[in-house]
Parts: structure tokens; sequence; C-alpha cells
């Protein structure tokens, strides 16, 4: 498997604090890799660094072999490299299909039309609608975004990115807040997406990481610990130690 | 880019409807009648038609506002830069024997569109209080550029022998204000059409995401900063021909066109009607300009006291203006017939 995301060396640093340090990571073509760590540990920070949402204060970015590091977050998009937010980042007042299309208009390069109207574009709306009947939320594509319930709110933020077809898909807490019966259903969502898609996940519920990785990265103080398929990371004494003081049983 | 998601651009699924999305920008039946409004004014209101011109050139000038804060979410207290660069160059372009109307609208909208390229750079960055004090200093600057160059300006004194030729070299001003009238008209319909499409292209919807989550649209693939450049400089051009048509009808520049008050005025009306949705700005204007006539003649000195008032109340009931009570009212009126 050839490698589609990889870091060499990243650093991040706010003052005299190392959020990211030393962060060497290799992401293989169609992976389910998971980021996980304690509070703190930069695992945000990181994927900031990986989107260009931050820049780097030492190391690269490569995606798909270029060096990325000096691109800016939309142009990574153009590249395939998206990502979700741990907290939404939503089009409030604007409708949920309304908000989707406007994601495929730019994956489009519509963006800079303004003769004709959106409703105009129909290649745009219809495949924005397609991605809303696939994550079941065509019922409430007319509805305002800020009239839904959290939930339904958190898939919006993964439609949103889906819209942009990525390559790389970095998933930040997808599952924070929602209720686990709905998170379930969000899992059984992220698992259906094809393998052409590579995902990086960030998640705390150590069920679902568990469940969904198979490969996991643990990240300690913004360094890289260890990174090993999920069964060697359950054993890892370390792991167990600076991670779990609770437990991985849970 | 590859296709990664199996769906193909197909048929929506079953039974679903796109229809509000696809036909979200038809004309309402309430637009065409909110239009035959300035025609039938024209007859009613017969004595009053450079009131009358005044208003359409304000709705322009407004509608102009609307574009960059109520669609891009850029706040200002200086567009009356852009409107006296508009009426400056329509005025100096006059004076100087090139008298034609139209000409005049084109090189004050391309003159205010370059320097409101040129200054967007100044407002892209920054929190909303940065940019209400760099539009405000780009717009003092320009105040006392304009009030230092006397003669090229006129300073205070305003700009004098302004020579508007005949539009078409026909229809000329005429000293009832008709032509006037109507070609203010006629110039803010056809922007309005334009801005309008503008609002409703996959270019609109970008900059209302803009608006709305400023910091989700890199991550969707936007380049923000060149969307707000632009709609930051047809903003600029707006005001620019709004800015030559009150030179051109009135023959002759004032220098309050960049006044402080007149940004400041702008942006009262525009919250008064109602931010982000075109007729806002339109109605805005009509209900300040016809109060202002009204109030100031009861009462000439203190007749801002009721606009202050009114403001208050809007800002604190009804945030989204005149046009946002109206299109509540509109929908409960649906729910409860």
């Amino acid at each position: 498997m050839s490698t589609v995301l990889e870091t060499r060396n990243l650093s991040k640093r706010f003052g005299g604090f190392f959020a990211s340090s030393n962060v060497s990571l290799d992401i293989k073509q169609g992976a389910r890799h998971a980021l996980i760590g304690p509070n703190g540990a930069g695992k945000t920070t990181l994927i900031n660094l990986l989107t260009g949402f931050l820049e780097p204060t030492s190391g690269e970015v490569f995606l798909k072999g270029d060096n990325v590091t000096r691109l800016s977050q939309h142009q990574r998009v153009k590249r395939g490299l998206v990502r979700t937010f741990q907290i939404n980042r939503l089009f409030a007042e604007m409708t949920v299909l309304e908000s989707v299309t406007l994601s495929v208009c730019e994956r489009m390069g519509l963006g800079w039309k303004w003769w004709r109207p959106v409703g105009a574009h129909t290649a745009a709306i219809d495949e924005a609608a397609e991605l809303l009947s696939t994550l079941r939320l065509l019922d409430v594509a007319h509805a305002p975004t800020r009239s839904l319930a959290y939930g339904r709110q958190r898939m919006i933020e993964i439609a949103l990115a889906l819209a942009a077809k990525p390559e790389v898909l970095l998933l930040d807490e997808p599952a924070a807040g929602v209720p686990t019966d709905e998170s379930r259903g969000l899992f059984e969502t992220i698992a259906r997406l094809p393998r052409e898609v590579t995902i990086l996940l960030i998640e705390h519920d150590m069920d679902l990481v568990f469940r969904f990785a198979e490969r996991i990265s643990v990240l300690v103080g913004g360094a890289l610990l260890t990174e090993d398929v999920p069964e060697v990371i359950a054993r890892d004494p370390r792991v167990r130690e600076v991670y779990l003081g609770t437990s991985l049983d849970d | 880019m590859s296709s990664n998601l199996a769906a193909p651009p197909a048929t929506p699924a079953n039974g679903f409807d796109p229809g509000p999305l696809r036909n979200a920008a038809r004309w309402h039946r309430a637009e065409y009648a909110f239009w035959v409004l300035p025609v039938l004014a024209y007859f009613v209101f017969a004595e009053n038609l450079s009131l009358l011109s005044q208003i359409a050139i304000a709705a322009l000038f407004c509608l102009s506002l609307d574009l960059i804060l109520g669609y891009a979410g850029i706040v200002s207290l200086g567009h009356a830069a852009f409107f006296g660069v508009g009426a400056y160059t329509a005025g100096l372009l006059a004076k100087h024997g090139w008298g034609d109307p139209l000409l005049g609208l084109g090189a004050a909208a391309a003159i205010a569109a370059a320097t409101g390229f040129i200054t967007s750079f100044l407002v892209l960055r920054g929190s909303d209080l940065t940019r209400l004090m760099v539009t405000l200093g780009v717009a003092v600057m320009f105040y006392e550029a304009a009030n230092k160059l006397t003669a090229f300006t006129g300073g205070v004194d305003g700009l004098q022998g302004v020579e508007v030729k005949p539009i078409f070299g026909v229809f000329g001003f005429d000293l009832y204000g008709k032509t006037a009238y109507w070609y203010s008209l006629i110039v803010l319909f056809i922007m309005f059409c334009l801005a309008r499409r503008l609002v409703h292209s996959p270019f609109g919807l970008s900059l209302r995401g803009i608006r709305q989550n400023l910091t989700r649209m890199p991550a969707i693939g936007a380049p923000v900063n060149g969307r707000l450049v632009a709609a930051y400089t047809i903003g600029a051009a707006y005001a620019g021909v709004a800015g030559a048509l009150l030179t051109q009808t009135t023959q002759f520049v004032s220098l309050d066109v960049l006044s402080f008050s007149r940004s400041a005025e702008l942006l009262l009306i525009l919250v008064l009607g109602g931010t982000g949705r075109l007729y806002g700005a339109l109605i805005g204007t009509m209900v300040f300009m016809t109060a202002h006539h009204f109030l100031s003649g009861i009462n000439p000195q203190y007749w801002q006291f009721w606009l202050g008032a009114a403001l208050v109340l809007v800002v604190l009931f009804a945030r989204d203006g005149i046009m946002g009570m109206l299109q509540r009212l509109h929908a409960a009126g649906r729910k409860a017939p």
C-alpha cells in the first residue's frame, strides 16, 4: 500500500509549549487509522497542522508525495485533504440542502459563477441530494440547519466534508456530544465509506476506536508514543499507563 | 479528482423534491408589485420628483452596502468613500467636456471599483471593530484629500460647472426632474437585477457561507480572501454608480458626498431595512427618506430623535429589520390563514 499522507518531524510551538513535537506519521492509502491520546495530547493541533489551519513551527506535510506544507487550507482541500471539526462549523441560516450544495459547488469549481442561479446548476443540487440520501438526511433537506437536533447537525458536519469528495478524510471526534445510540449509526455511516477514502480519526470513545480502526497512533504530550494495530496497542503497558489511568476495557 | 463516493450525479432519490432550492431565484409576485410602486409614485408625487430621485439613488447606494455587509459580512463605516469617488469621477468628467451620462456612470464604476479593489486588502484581516476603524479611516482620508485639493475638487465650495449632456444625446435633464427620475430609477432597476442574479448564484451562496461561518469556508475548498476582495470591489463599483447618479442629476458635487455622516446614515438605513435581503436596502431607504422628509418638515431641528428611537427599537426587537418583520408576518399569515 502506498503512502497517501505523511508528516516529517512536524512540530508546533506556542511560546515555550510544544503542542506537537517531531511527529512523523505515515498513513497508507485506504487506511482506517485512529489517533488517540489523553486530553491535551495535541490531536486537534495535529489535524490543524495537516490541513493548514495552523502553520507548523518546523517539519513538513506530504500529500500523495507532494509537499503541501506551504499550501493554504482551500488548496489542500482541492487536492483531496478534507476535515471535519470537533465543534460543529455549519451554515446555521442555510437549509441543509443549500449548505451541502454550497460545498458541492465549491468542489465543482462553480464558486465564482455569478450569473446563473444556484437552482440552475442541477448537477450540483442532484449530487447534494444524493449525498443527503446516503446520510439519511433527505427528510430535513429544506429545514434550516439551526433547527435540527445536535446529532443530525453532526451528520451535516460530515456531509459538508464528504461533498468535497475527500481522498483523505480527517474526522475530529465526529461523535462528540452525540447520544450513544445515535453515534452507532454515525459510525456505521463512516464505516460504509468506500476504501478509496483514507480515514484518519480522532475519537475518545475507545469502543468505537477499536471497532473501527485498523491502525492506531498514540499521541502523548504532542509527541508520538507508538503506532500499531489495535490488538498490540490494547496490550501495550505504556499506553495503558499514560493514556488510560482509567482502563481500555471500559 | 477521482470519484470516491459511489454516488453518481444522477437522479435524486425517490419522492424528493428539490424544487424549493431549484426555484429559489424566481421572481415572487410581491416583487413585481414592489416595482410598480416607483412607477406609480411618478404620477402621484409629480411635484416631488427630486425627492424620489434622491430615494432611488440612496437605495442604490444602500444596495451596495448590503452586498458587502449583508452578504459578505464586511462591516463598513466608510462606504461613502466609494460614493464620493464615483461622484467626483462623473463630476470631473462632465466639467471637462465628457458629459455623456453613461460614460460618466461607467467611468465612476471603474474608478470606484479600482479604489475598492486596492482598499479591500486592508479589510480582509481583523475583527469587525478593526474593519469599522479601517473603513472609517480610509473614508476620512478621502474626505480630507478632496477638501485639500481645492483646485481639483472645489473643496468645501463643491465642484461647480458640471454639465451633463442628454442621455443617448436625446433625453436632456429637465427642470422638473422627470428625466433625472426615470434615469435614476432605470439604473437602480438594472443594477438591482444584476445584484439579484449575483446573490442567487453559487458566488452569492459562497458569500453567505462566508458571512455565516468564515472558518468553515476554506475547509470546503473556498478561497475566502478572493471572494471577499471580489465582493468588496463589486460593492464599491455599485456605490460609485450611485455617487455618479447624484452628480449627474444635481449637476453639482458637494464635499459631503464623502462625509462620515453619509457612511453612518447608510449603515443605519440598511440595519433599519434589514441586511442580507436586497429589498431590505430598498425598503429601508424608502422608509428612511420618507420619514426624513415628513419629520424634518414637522420639526426641522429634532427629527433625528425619532430616527434614533426607531433604530434602537429595531436593533433590540427586530434584528432583521423591516424586511425581516415583513417576512415573519408573511410566514405567520401562511400558518394561520
